[in-house]
């Protein structure tokens, strides 16, 4: 019965992408930004969904089995406010430039902004290197959803391989279009699904103030953050959500919305489809403790879909774990982002499809990401940290670049000097925490900080005190981005 | 700016109130929850009005550049 839920659950996607495709209008800005013609709902539940990842279920939850319930405080309200502002006052202005100018990806916009060729060029590899491990939690949250399901017929490395060909075959067929249609579906359902779950399952345990009142008797330490959680760590955690304005699939679907009003009603909306998400993983993770004590090293990772499987008869299982599978198909709006920069940032802005027919460019796109992809999955096969500390890296990462994009959309004095030389101190810091062995979701030693708050700063200054030094923009490209 | 400056410390305001270090240590139950996770449930909760609020008072359209 699961495994029916499931096919057919992938038939569904397969089907809307299909519809899309109809709807096709044949041009490059149809495919990657459905010609701006996302209406309020479709466009929020396209931004949450995508933004939701194996990183909201999974690893949350299984954070919380660790750390307890202040894991809530770290991600959940932070993003709370932190995106809804990026929606509000980012979003917008980045929906103008695609109005305005066409843009359809961040390096084309730097380019342009800038007047830097080279510029567009570091931006579209820094941002292709921050997404692939972003890509990596899919496939692995993938895979160990789809072997738990299986009952171990599949192993995770083949779980993966199925979820990257289903992603692939609709984003491919559907474009921006059929990727946020999937999107709203998949957040409909993981939405309403995590409610039903923890409802069902500490009504078993003999309702909510039952089940924690046995965890605190178990384990008191999951209920605070004393001594699990340092406040330092609480309050820089509030930088890490910063990283949703510099994602490159967040900065296509802006540009998909139809009116920049709707930015108002999605950042209203957010922060109450987010708590229907993280309160249902946060809790069950933490109470996980009641069933399953004493767990460690992989098997924490799938506590979710343990506690599914054992409070679940088999069609609410496959409802539920088909509801955990969407959030982790996030994955969709990531590869149709490499696919628009690699065709549009590579190949079309170099003139390679000058020597190249329309059906070959396509077929380059699909090759490039479905190698990425590929890189991804292989990767998912070797690497085995968890899935929030990866995620968490990948954040770090995307956090660090987005004083670039405040700087060219505000301040008319940055300078591509003073962007590239931010870029390069972004990678230069994680490249120096990633060797020195760091942990992006923990404070630094001594500081209590997170290492995004050392990246963010040093990010900033470096933007600020490079661009101030070298030869501001020419007059001509300010007044094509800051008219009077 | 004297639009402006409210509206700031209001958004500063409501990223301090983030913070509650007040229940670092407190395990104890309201609701059915622990209070600092029911706390951050319900500060979600503010954050959309928050966000409504802005949205109505301090946001404008973006200018059309061409």
């Amino acid at each position: 019965m699961t495994i029916a839920i499931l096919i057919l659950y992938f038939v569904v996607l397969l089907g809307i992408g299909a519809f899309a495709q109809k709807m096709f209008r044949g041009t490059g800005q149809d495919f990657y930004t459905a010609s701006r013609t996302l209406g309020p709902f479709v466009l929020l539940m396209a931004i949450f969904g995508t933004h939701m990842t194996a990183f909201s279920i999974l690893g949350a939850s299984s954070e919380a089995y660790k750390r307890g319930v202040g894991v809530f405080s770290l991600m959940a309200s932070s993003s709370a406010i932190v995106v809804p502002l990026l929606l509000l006052y980012v979003a917008p202005k980045v929906w103008a430039l695609g109005r305005d100018f066409g843009f359809t990806t961040q390096a084309q916009y730097f380019r342009a902004r800038f007047a830097s060729d080279r510029l567009g060029l570091l931006l579209f590899l820094v941002l292709t290197l921050l997404l692939m491990p972003y890509l990596l939690v899919s496939v692995l949250g993938g895979g160990i959803t789809l072997a738990k399901i299986s009952g171990g017929a599949l192993s995770p490395a083949a779980g993966g391989a199925i979820l990257c060909a289903v992603v692939l075959t609709y984003v491919s067929i559907g474009g921006m279009r059929g990727t946020a249609w999937a999107n709203t579906f998949q957040a409909v359902m993981f939405t309403s699904l995590g409610a039903v779950a923890l409802f069902t399952i500490v009504g078993d345990w003999g309702g909510l103030a039952a089940s924690f009142g046995a965890l605190a008797a178990q384990k008191p330490e999951l209920l605070g953050r004393q001594g699990v959680i340092a406040p330092a760590e609480l309050a820089t955690y509030t930088l890490i959500p910063l990283s949703a304005g510099m994602f490159p699939h967040l900065f296509m679907q802006w540009l998909a919305a139809e009116k920049p009003g709707h930015f108002r009603i999605s950042g209203t909306f957010y922060p109450l489809c987010l708590v229907l998400v993280w309160l249902p993983s946060i809790a069950l993770g933490a109470l996980a403790h009641l069933d399953f004590p004493g767990l460690q090293g992989p098997a924490v990772a799938g506590v979710f879909l343990e506690l599914i499987d054992r409070h679940f008869g088999e069609l609410m299982v496959g409802l539920i774990t088909a509801g955990v599978l969407a959030a982790v198909m996030s994955l969709d709006s990531q590869v149709l982002a490499a696919s628009n920069m690699f065709t549009n940032d590579l190949v079309r802005h170099y003139g390679f499809h000058d020597r190249l027919s329309e059906r070959q460019v396509v077929l380059l796109g699909r090759a490039f990401v479905i190698g990425i992809v590929a890189i991804c999955w292989i990767a998912s096969l070797f690497l085995k940290p968890t899935l929030f500390a990866i995620a968490v890296w990948s954040f770090t990462g995307f956090a660090g670049l987005l004083p670039s994009l405040i700087a060219a959309l505000f301040w008319k004095r940055a300078s591509a000097a003073g962007v590239a030389a931010s870029t390069f101190t972004v990678l230069a810091l994680l490249g120096y925490y990633l060797a020195g062995g760091a942990s992006a979701e923990r404070g630094l030693p001594g500081l209590g900080i997170l290492p995004v708050t050392v990246v963010l700063a040093a990010a900033s200054l470096v933007l600020m005190l490079v661009s101030l030094l070298t030869r501001p923009p020419e007059k001509a490209v300010l007044e094509k981005f800051f008219p009077r | 700016m004297g639009r402006r400056l409210p509206i700031f410390l209001l958004v500063a305001a409501f990223l301090l109130l983030r913070l509650d270090f007040w229940w670092a240590d407190e395990a104890r139950l309201v609701a059915g929850l622990p209070v600092s996770l029911l706390y951050h449930a319900l500060y979600c909760l503010a954050a959309a009005a928050v966000v409504w609020l802005l949205g109505r008072v301090a946001w404008r359209e973006p200018e059309e550049r061409r």
